[in-house]
């Protein structure tokens, strides 16, 4: 009964293969900056930590249709030359993802005590042994589940880059769809993939969230 | 030698600490106690540089904290510092906690660090902990992995900020044992604690601190049947039931 999922299989494929690297772009850039603005939203100095936190509110109460809409309609207009939707969404992933990855970012910076920095520090340990050895293991460990859990929500959103165009998994589909007019096989395809996927995802997430609670860093 | 030299410190607007003095000669075990609140955590933090002060000077043998050529870095190496929480590392187990810093920070070798660590952990009574993680310990014995920590780096002073006062009663004994038996190994030591067993046993000095300041020092059993303040009398009626 798959027969029309057969015969299109490299397209659709071609297709995932599109979602797959605006994943991997939307993560990576998204992971990297969120990086800086979770440091950003937990400095002290006031011209970084205004603008950091009014950025971060500001997009994390957008819907992410709206980001991918005008980094696509709008930026043209201020670049002055059409952007392709491929770039257009990753630009848009990486600026909403950047927002949710910085907040879990900011959570394990504030999650480790001033205290436990000062027992290191009164080891004789300097501020870069503290973050190497201690800091950034801590936090990792204890980020690890929700970077996971977000990436998979990352991985998920990315077929609303269907809504300008790109070719990814859902918009190739619909399209052989219109050829094929079957819609169950071809959509009940698309929603296996995606399932196999997240739910892997979902149980290496909630295997470092045991892993991490049986050992006592979380 | 440790000397506080009047040293005042202000949280923003707020006064914690006003004009403290106090010399600890080496192998003497000067206890605080005082109301919370009172300061005694934030002056400790003060004599390894772990918060600054903006009044006075404190010299831990002979070399100036508030100077700026001074490495605090080296300096904490001799002081080691022992926690209310405890703050074991909690992704690293017990004697990976030990052996963190005298490999980071003396160099000392994985083999040397370890056999050191084993030694400590035999002294403070659980070699078999060596392997677990600190979350699996009981509260008495994180306390007392906390004071092998500070002593593989082989300080020559200990800070105690109030060390028992996690514990459930059943486990504070264990871990006064260990701090005792430093104090008469003639460690020199500050500590921050109610337990007046503790100072009766060991202190060479005993501070009184409220709101800041120093109100009552003694160095014997006058301090506790005879103090002079009322403040004083008031609090040890309180803690000694």
């Amino acid at each position: 009964m798959f027969d029309a999922v057969i015969r299109n299989l490299p397209y659709l494929m071609g297709g995932f293969g599109v979602t797959l690297e605006l994943t991997s772009c939307a993560l990576s850039g998204g992971i990297i900056l969120g990086m800086l603005v979770g440091l950003g939203r937990i400095s002290r100095v006031k011209w970084i930590y205004y603008p950091v936190t009014v950025y971060v509110n500001f997009v994390r109460n957008m819907p992410l249709i709206l980001v991918i809409f005008w980094f696509y309609f709008v930026m043209p207009i201020l670049v002055g030359r059409p952007l392709n939707p491929f770039v257009s969404s990753v630009i848009a992933f990486i600026i909403f993802e950047a927002t949710y990855f910085g907040e879990i970012f900011r959570a394990g910076y504030q999650s480790i005590s001033r205290d436990l920095i000062n027992a290191s520090f009164s080891t004789g340990m300097t501020y870069s042994q503290t973050a190497r050895y201690i800091l950034i293991p801590i936090a990792f460990k204890r980020m690890l589940p929700s970077l996971i859990t977000q990436s998979i929500v990352t991985f998920q959103d990315t077929s609303l880059a269907f809504v300008i165009g790109l070719q990814e998994f859902v918009r190739r589909t619909s399209i052989v769809d219109n050829l094929e007019f079957r819609s169950i096989e071809l959509f009940s395809f698309v929603a296996i993939i995606f399932f196999i996927f997240c739910f892997i995802g979902s149980k290496i997430s909630l295997h470092f969230e045991e892993k991490g609670r049986r050992t006592g860093v979380l | 030698m440790i000397e506080i030299n009047n040293i005042s410190k202000w949280f923003g607007d707020f006064k914690v600490l006003t004009d403290i003095k106090e010399v600890v000669e080496r192998g003497q075990t000067v206890v605080i106690c005082g109301p919370s609140g009172s300061g005694k955590s934030t002056l400790l933090r003060c004599v390894n540089g772990l918060e600054p002060y903006q009044k006075g000077e404190i010299i831990v043998d002979g070399i100036s904290l508030s100077d700026p050529k001074t490495n605090l870095y080296n300096l904490r190496q001799k002081i080691g510092m022992v926690f209310q929480r405890f703050e074991l590392y909690p992704h690293l187990p017990v004697l990976r906690n030990i052996s963190l810093a005298p490999m980071k920070v003396l160099k000392k070798s994985k083999k040397e660090a370890e056999k050191k660590a084993k030694e400590l952990l035999d002294r403070v009574g659980i070699p078999e902990k060596a392997d677990e993680y600190p979350a699996n310990l009981s509260g008495g014995q994180q306390q007392r992995v906390a004071i092998a920590r500070s002593l593989a780096m082989e300080p020559d002073y200990m800070m105690f900020d109030e060390p028992t006062s996690a514990l459930d009663p059943e486990m504070i004994n264990e871990v006064l044992e260990v701090m005792i038996d430093l104090a008469k190994e003639g460690m020199t030591m500050l500590v921050v604690t109610h337990e007046m067993g503790f100072a009766r046993e060991v202190a060479n000095e005993i501070i009184f601190m409220d709101e800041g300041k120093i109100v009552e020092r003694g160095s014997d059993e006058e301090f506790f049947t005879n103090p002079k303040s009322e403040r004083t009398k008031a609090f040890l009626s309180q803690i000694l039931v």
